[in-house]
């Protein structure tokens, strides 16, 4: 359940914005995760109201965008779609490919009042 | 963060040697760079016990701050009623793991200040870590000054035997935490005072998922699997073998009595990471600790030249 460390990590980003913005509460938190990292966003949301209790933050709706998967098919020398962190190349099936996009964790925006 | 003192993330309460980092206050404190969120908390309690008056508050801030857009620009606008002006979005875009990275760097800085080599062992539970740690120091304790940070849910069993060995030995106990994080080991620093030119060890949490996503400070991530888990764990498992920069194939000592390919095994693991390198070892018997002792000694060589060059 790292999970929960990274919700913590969130809530503290979160309060810390909302404070340096002057605002009283946080309605809603727009976080990027990409399909290819290793965070599962159900867990996420499940720790996220136990996180932000107490806080500014506590019952703000959690908004988790998903980040398709991408990478550099060193074969085809171009861009290709992953569905998997260290899956083949859909178009050569070979594995030489590097992961390009889909790994993203971030703290994408707030909603404040 | 810690319900304590805020020092530190892994809110879950950790401990090291038994104490929290509140008891270790004074000496956890000095060198702790993001101690300002420890101010944060105690505002933020602040703030929201003092709610109603909050219009106050939000009319001042208001005229001041920048990079505040109107809700009814941001793709939010759609849910929520655009209408009420108090509403605002706020761009923040930052990564999640920022604070686990400085933190790790700060170590990573202070690790290399000292020439301390300093290795992150994981494995899953059971993989025999700390036997393979026991018998490392035995062998190496003649040519370098060795500490260990300990990490396990509770107890500190682990700490105990490696304490036995005359190494020097700090145990973090992670509470409900499945992993360790970069500010827990700064502060088990604090603690351990590393001696110039030696290794760290740092056995992490046994788990073979969580402590792939944070970067601790170490120079390498090594990863121990041992012959009685499965030959394709390091498909099953991917991340954890993706980030390691050595693999320890443990209890080979057993391979007469399994069916293990460990050319299946090996293959696996560098179809995850073709950079990987891999050793074939028993900490029982000492078979192919030789070689991981010279992968030990070659890095802390760099590591007590680079210091040296930079003193």
């Amino acid at each position: 359940m790292h999970e929960m460390s990274l919700c913590e990590a969130v809530v503290e980003i979160a309060v810390e914005e909302a404070k340096k913005n002057g605002a009283a509460r946080i309605r809603a938190v727009v976080l990027e995760v990409g399909v290819l990292g290793h965070v599962d966003p159900d867990a996420l949301a499940f720790c996220f109201s136990a996180v932000s209790h107490g806080t500014l933050a506590e019952n703000a709706r959690l908004i988790i965008e998903r980040v398709p998967g991408n990478g550099w098919c060193l074969e085809c020398a171009k861009t290709v779609p992953m569905t998997e962190r260290f899956g083949a190349c859909p178009d050569c099936g070979r594995r030489h490919v590097q992961m390009t996009q889909g790994d993203e964790l971030k703290l994408r925006e707030l909603e404040v009042e | 963060m810690c319900k304590d003192c805020g020092c530190g993330s892994g809110g879950t309460g950790y401990k090291i040697n038994g104490k929290t980092p509140a008891e270790l206050h004074d000496h956890a404190h000095d060198q702790h760079r993001d101690h300002d969120h420890n101010h944060d908390h105690d505002h933020h309690h602040h703030d929201h016990s003092h709610e109603h008056d909050h219009g106050h508050h939000h009319d001042h801030d208001h005229a001041h701050d920048h990079g505040i857009h109107p809700v009814h620009a941001a793709p939010l606008a759609a849910v929520h009623q655009p209408d009420v002006d108090s509403e605002r979005v706020i761009r923040i875009e930052r990564d999640i793991l920022a604070k686990n990275n400085d933190a790790a760097l700060q170590n990573r800085a202070r690790l290399a200040a000292t020439g301390t080599l300093a290795l992150n062992l994981m494995s899953s539970p059971g993989s025999g870590k700390t036997t393979l740690l026991v018998r490392t120091i035995e062998d190496l304790k003649a040519r370098f000054p060795i500490a260990v940070i300990e990490g396990d849910q509770q107890t500190d069993n682990d700490a105990e035997r490696i304490r036995a060995t005359g190494a020097r030995a700090v145990q973090i106990n992670t509470g409900k935490g499945c992993h360790l994080e970069a500010g827990m080991i700064g502060a088990a620093l604090d603690d351990i005072q590393a001696e110039p030119g030696g290794l760290l060890f740092i056995e992490n949490v046994g788990n073979l998922v969580c402590p792939a996503g944070f970067d601790l400070g170490e120079a390498h991530k090594v990863v121990v699997l041992s012959v009685t888990e499965g030959e394709d764990k390091p498909l099953k498992y991917p991340d954890m073998f993706a980030v390691a920069d050595l693999l320890l194939l443990n209890k080979a000592d057993l391979l007469p009595h399994l069916k293990f390919d460990v050319g299946k095994c090996l293959a696996a693991a560098l179809r995850v990471n073709p950079h990987l390198q891999t050793l074939v070892v028993s900490a029982e018997t000492g078979e192919g600790m030789a070689a991981f002792y010279a992968w030990i000694e070659a890095r802390a060589t760099l590591s007590r030249t680079a210091a040296a060059v930079r003193a």
